[in-house]
């Protein structure tokens, strides 16, 4: 049935307040979908903190776990606005590979002399990883080829050139310190640490290793910065909806979302804090999260991106140039596929024929996970980042656990599939 | 000696938090065309998907007879098994499968499981003489038109033994002479004793062929007229609830200068690239002025339409624009948004809007500029721009962000409406603005048109229905094969001027 017949409240106007309880219960619901991810994403973290007694949260595993998964989350940021314009890219993984082999060859290999700065080998790894995107973009944008055949041969085309240029089946490292701080390496402390319980000292002179505690402060300062800003702009957007007579969520809501985001953000930066600080590909990850939730939400292309994937002949005929616009997501696949494969090559000193192998199904599962629509159209930053670390965190638990890895794909299979009949029987019922 | 075939005795069924039928009673003789009309929303699919089982028994309350037994349909399937077919508005027709491989899907005349394609094509072949189809039965689907698509519907509907055949707005789509094709064939088909169920928004053709007219409004019967009582105003009446004295706005029309001109406009078959498909077409259209562009289905007015909004059809476009007498560069949809033209197109679900997004972010789509700063989106002011567009088009929803898909038809027009008046063109392509929707949002787009003439802007508006164009034009274009044949004062024209004009075209281009 049109809703027409139903009848009309005034649009959108906050004067209401009898109405308000009830508009608590369906922003709820509407919102379940995203609540409902993350509170999957904390009940696995709690799960996994019970089964691996306590591992899970320890300083130095978070450190791990965001060191390991980082770069699947950073490859989902391009494959969300991929999958939401309606495309897929199958060849992330070997492009990943490929530039991890390129940057060790620039570095270690070649006589660059100046050119083998890891700075400027990065740089040019990106402008090539944002040229193999152009290239598989032109043929899907221009020529229309579908996305799914151009990356499948992307995807054999770099793993074959990637292994070529290591020389067969060889790994070329060691890569140099300053690179590998990409991934291993952890903010300086420009404050200075405070020190709240002195580390052991024993009979011999020696302290103990892991005794004591001592809070890295700039850590602590960013942290606390970012929730306030968070909390912030929050209530401003707020206050601003409010001013203008548009309706907001109810504030008890905003109040539990804001407090429950602030205080899980503040333990990790604890966490962290007490061992080495915040990693450095943290920061860089979330920097980049936050840009892609701005350009989804808040941007003109952003827009467009989901304006072309829910009907790309309607974009078009209301002014949207969709080539150049497919053109440009997948460039910005390729910059955040050579991200992800520096990433990688940092984290393990060099550059292996296998690097990134298979990655990229970590990553698109990471964006269905979040609630992408495989048609194209549906699909938020966020969503794919919780997608990414509910992978991440099974993945790290089970290792720990010592689950096979064998079972581990099993498991990672099933909650796949679980999350999008959730998702799908959510949409049949509303 | 009728007897009745169909009782549908106080139908009610709710959807959560709306009641989209309370007690409806439909009665239908055995062997009469019954039509069913109300405005879109009023719950004729509704009742239609009650009758074929798609909701099942069980899922609503009151009963169904059916040649005198109850029935409690679980399913399409069991309806069909009791020879009721329905045929819905969107056709369900497998592209590129072949007029035989799709009447038989499902159905196939096999023995263990193996076709026998010749006993198939045979009795496809008995069928589409049947309905008057002149199409080899290996001819794949996406080849054929829509027109004869829906015999091949029909087709399908016979191949099952129908006995009572539902057609949900099957003139929809259909050019003027289908459509009389159309309706012959159930004039026919009710010589041979098949009952009809026929919905339908064209109240002449239901003037025709029905026999009955049941009126539904906000999900409830209203009333059911007899041959002898049926009249367009009268069901007009009872649809609306209100009697539409006049079915179009009145106007007094202020033409200024010539906005838009074009001037020996051709262009080619994307894919028979030999083919000329507008061959020279000279209009131009002037502030103030709403223009007609007439003519019959494939006449190729949306062709010539698309074409110039930013070459979106066909190839080898050549010819020459002027707006406000200076050449404009149309070569792209957002050079042509440039310029102030704006393109309202005729398949609002596939080229108007993003169904799966709400109306707030499809009415801001086509200038999003006007709602953003260096690239980042003003959100309140986005907000206010649909409010205040939502409020001047009249779209009925619970807010901005009901997703369009959930719309009607009319509602779903005035949010392509929105996003085109928000974009604040100059020249104004409406094609076929008001296809598919009711007599009541009909009149809503109407007024809408009358106020942005009265605004100053130029308006053409491209329309099969030869009554709207003499009612809210004020020259009309006929075109025909490619070729504008003939250009009329609205006040001096009538459909039989704008027929002859067609004929002595086609006349001429053979």
């Amino acid at each position: 049935m049109s809703t027409e017949s139903a009848p009309a409240p005034k649009s959108g106007v906050a004067e209401d307040v009898a109405q308000q309880p009830r508009v608590a219960v369906s922003a709820l619901v509407t919102n379940l979908r995203e609540y409902g991810l993350i509170l999957a994403l904390i009940a696995i973290m709690v799960f996994f903190q019970f089964t691996t007694s306590g591992t899970l949260f320890k300083p130095v595993n978070l450190s791990n776990l965001v060191q390991q998964n980082s770069f699947i989350i950073v490859m989902a940021l391009g494959m969300l606005l991929v999958i939401v314009s309606g495309h897929i890219d199958l060849s992330v993984g070997s492009v990943a590979g490929f530039i991890g082999a390129l940057a060790a060859m620039m570095m270690v290999i070649w006589p660059l002399g100046p050119l083998s700065n890891p700075l400027v080998v990065s740089i040019i790894c990106l402008i090539v990883g944002g040229a193999i995107g152009a290239a598989q973009g032109y043929w899907i944008a221009y020529h229309r080829i579908p996305s799914f055949i151009v990356t499948l041969a992307g995807m054999l085309i770099f793993r074959g050139i990637c292994q070529a240029l290591l020389g067969g089946g060889s790994s070329v490292g060691p890569l140099p310190d300053g690179f590998k701080a990409l991934s291993s390496g952890f903010i300086p402390d420009v404050i200075g640490s405070l020190t709240l319980i002195p580390p052991v000292v024993n009979a011999a002179g020696k302290t103990i290793v892991g005794s004591g505690l001592t809070l890295h402060m700039t850590t602590i300062v960013i942290g606390l910065v970012a929730v306030l800003a968070y909390a912030y702009f929050g209530l401003r957007a707020r206050r601003s909806r409010e001013r203008h007579g548009y309706e907001a969520e109810p504030f008890s809501l905003f109040v539990v979302k804001t407090l429950v985001t602030s205080a899980l953000a503040l333990f990790l930066v604890y966490q962290f804090a007490t061992y080495r600080g915040l990693p450095i590909v943290l920061m860089v990850m979330g920097v980049l999260i936050a840009l892609f939730v701005f350009v989804t939400k808040r941007m003109t292309i952003g827009r467009r991106i989901y304006a072309m994937g829910g009907n790309a002949k309607a974009a078009q005929l209301s002014g949207i140039k969709t080539e150049r616009l497919t053109l440009m997501v997948f460039i910005n696949m390729g910059v955040l596929s050579a991200l992800g494969g520096l990433i990688i090559a940092a984290r393990l000193g060099q550059a292996v024929p296998a690097a990134g192998l298979g990655s990229e199904l970590d990553v698109i599962a990471a964006v269905f996970i979040g609630g992408a629509s495989a048609m194209g159209g549906v699909g938020q930053v966020i969503g794919a980042v919780v997608g990414g670390f509910i992978m991440g965190v099974m993945n790290n638990g089970m290792s720990i656990m010592g689950v096979n890895v064998d079972w581990q794909q099993v498991v990672k299979g099933l909650v796949l599939l679980g999350a999008v009949v959730f998702d799908v029987y959510n949409k049949n019922k509303g | 000696m009728t007897s009745t075939i169909l009782e549908m005795r106080d139908i009610t069924k709710t959807f959560p938090g709306v009641k989209a039928l309370s007690n409806v009673n439909l009665s239908v003789e055995e062997g009469e065309i019954h039509a069913v009309v109300g405005e879109n929303g009023a719950g004729k699919s509704t009742l239609m998907k009650v009758l074929s089982g798609v909701y099942a028994s069980g899922t609503y309350d009151g009963a169904i007879v059916y040649r005198g037994e109850e029935c409690h349909f679980k399913g399409i399937h069991d309806s069909e098994h009791k020879g009721i077919v329905i045929i819905h508005q969107e056709l369900a027709l497998v592209p590129m499968l072949s007029i035989t491989e799709n009447i038989f899907l499902g159905n196939e005349h096999a023995r263990y499981g193996v076709i026998d394609w010749n006993a198939n094509e045979t009795r496809t072949g008995a069928l589409l003489k049947k309905v008057g189809l002149k199409e080899d039965p290996k001819t794949l689907i996406t080849n054929i038109g829509v027109g004869k698509q829906q015999l091949v519907e029909i087709a399908k509907a016979l191949s099952k033994e129908v006995r009572l055949l539902i057609l949900d707005e099957p003139t929809a789509s259909l050019s003027e002479k289908d459509s009389q094709a159309l309706l012959d064939l159930l004039l026919e088909f009710k010589r041979q004793g098949i009952t009809s169920i026929l919905i339908s928004h064209k109240l002449n053709e239901v003037n025709r062929v029905a026999d009955k007219v049941t009126i539904i409004r906000d999900g409830r019967t209203i009333e059911t007229l007899a041959k002898k009582d049926i009249s367009e105003d009268r069901i007009i009446t009872s649809m609306v609830g209100r009697s539409l004295d006049d079915r179009y706005p009145p106007r007094e029309p202020k033409i200024g200068e010539v906005v838009l001109q074009v001037k020996n406009w051709s262009v080619y078959h994307p894919i028979h690239a030999e083919r000329q498909v507008i061959k020279g077409i000279d209009i131009d259209v002037r502030k103030g002025e709403v223009v007609g562009i007439a003519g019959l289905m494939g006449a190729g007015r949306t062709e010539f339409a698309m074409s110039l909004f930013g070459r979106s059809y066909g190839r080898r476009i050549s010819g020459e624009v002027l707006l406000k007498g200076k050449p404009i560069d149309v070569s792209s949809v957002s050079k042509a948004v440039e310029h102030g033209i704006a393109y309202v197109t005729e398949d609002r679900k596939t080229y108007g809007l993003n169904l799966i997004d709400h109306i707030k972010h499809n009415i801001t789509l086509a200038n999003l500029p006007g709602v953003s700063r260096h690239g980042v989106i003003d959100d309140l002011r986005e907000l206010a721009v649909a409010n205040e567009y939502k409020a001047k088009t009249n779209i009925r929803s619970s807010s901005v962000y009901q997703m369009t898909g959930n719309l009607s038809g009319g509602n779903q027009q005035k949010v392509v409406l929105s996003k085109w008046l928000f974009a604040n063109p100059e020249v104004l392509i409406l094609d076929e603005p008001t296809r598919g929707i009711d007599v009541g949002a009909k009149y809503e787009i109407y007024t809408i048109i009358a106020r942005l003439a009265s605004e100053g802007k130029a308006i053409i508006v491209i329309s099969s229905e030869m009554p709207e164009l003499l009612g809210i034009t004020d020259r009309i274009y006929v075109m025909n094969e490619g070729r504008i044949v003939g250009e009329m004062a609205a006040s001096d024209a009538s459909q039989e001027k704008i027929m002859r004009a067609i004929v002595r075209g086609e006349g001429k281009a053979s």
